[in-house]
């Protein structure tokens, strides 16, 4: 078995039942700030699809893409941590 | 033999981030929920990483990047989750009904969000 068969085959059905997951959560979250873990999670576990997809398709351009959505994940969490302790302050 | 580690390092890796995926959906609590998400989804993905930094030995470009990309998760993983969390303590975020202790209940300054150490009052 080739490292791209089990690539294929293994770990992205892996990931792929992972962002099923969060995604419950994203719709049913109680409150704004679960919901907004789970943007971040969800971020998160895509920066490590397109990894793992650029290992399996050989195709080493794709990690700018995973740096880039690292760094939005980042500034998206913190202007929504910013924004929801603003308004409870009034 | 790399293909063999690279193998290795996935598997750990997707499998700690289906832990964090499940802690996210069967946790009763925010705070619970935030717990098992960062410290786990950033192993997990830190791991797959790794295995693209070994996956392309001959290209440096693409190690550094990952390495990189590495350091920044590890890096703002933390803070990203403390001012979330700050933030929902704020707005009054329920706790689970079986939490022990707040250890935090009192500090925080209603008015301007600084946080005491809860002897000021009482203090001369």
């Amino acid at each position: 078995m080739t490292l791209s068969a089990y690539i294929d085959y293994v770990i992205l059905p892996i990931l792929g039942l992972s962002l099923l997951l969060v995604f419950i959560r994203l719709v049913r979250g109680p409150s704004v700030v679960d919901r907004v873990v789970a943007l971040d999670l969800l971020i998160t576990i895509g920066v490590s699809v397109i990894t793992v997809y650029s290992i399996s398709t050989q195709k080493s351009t794709l990690i700018d893409v995973a740096m880039i959505l690292a760094l939005i994940a980042f500034l998206g969490t913190i202007a929504f941590a910013y924004y929801l302790e603003k308004r409870g302050r009034k | 033999m790399t293909a063999i580690l690279i193998g290795i390092l996935c598997t750990i890796g997707a499998l700690a981030i289906l832990i964090a995926a499940i802690g996210i959906l069967r946790m009763p609590d925010f705070y619970l929920r935030l717990s098992v998400t960062v410290k786990a989804a950033t192993l997990g993905g830190g791991l797959l990483l790794l295995c693209a930094a070994f996956y392309f030995p001959d290209e440096v470009s693409v190690t550094t990047k990952a390495l990189a990309i590495i350091f920044f998760l590890t890096l703002t993983a933390p803070v990203a989750a403390h001012l979330i969390a700050r933030a929902a303590y704020f707005i009054g975020t329920e706790q689970w009904k079986g939490t022990v202790r707040d250890d935090l209940a009192g500090m925080y300054d209603k008015e301007t969000h600084t946080l005491g150490s809860g002897k000021e009052s009482g203090g001369d």
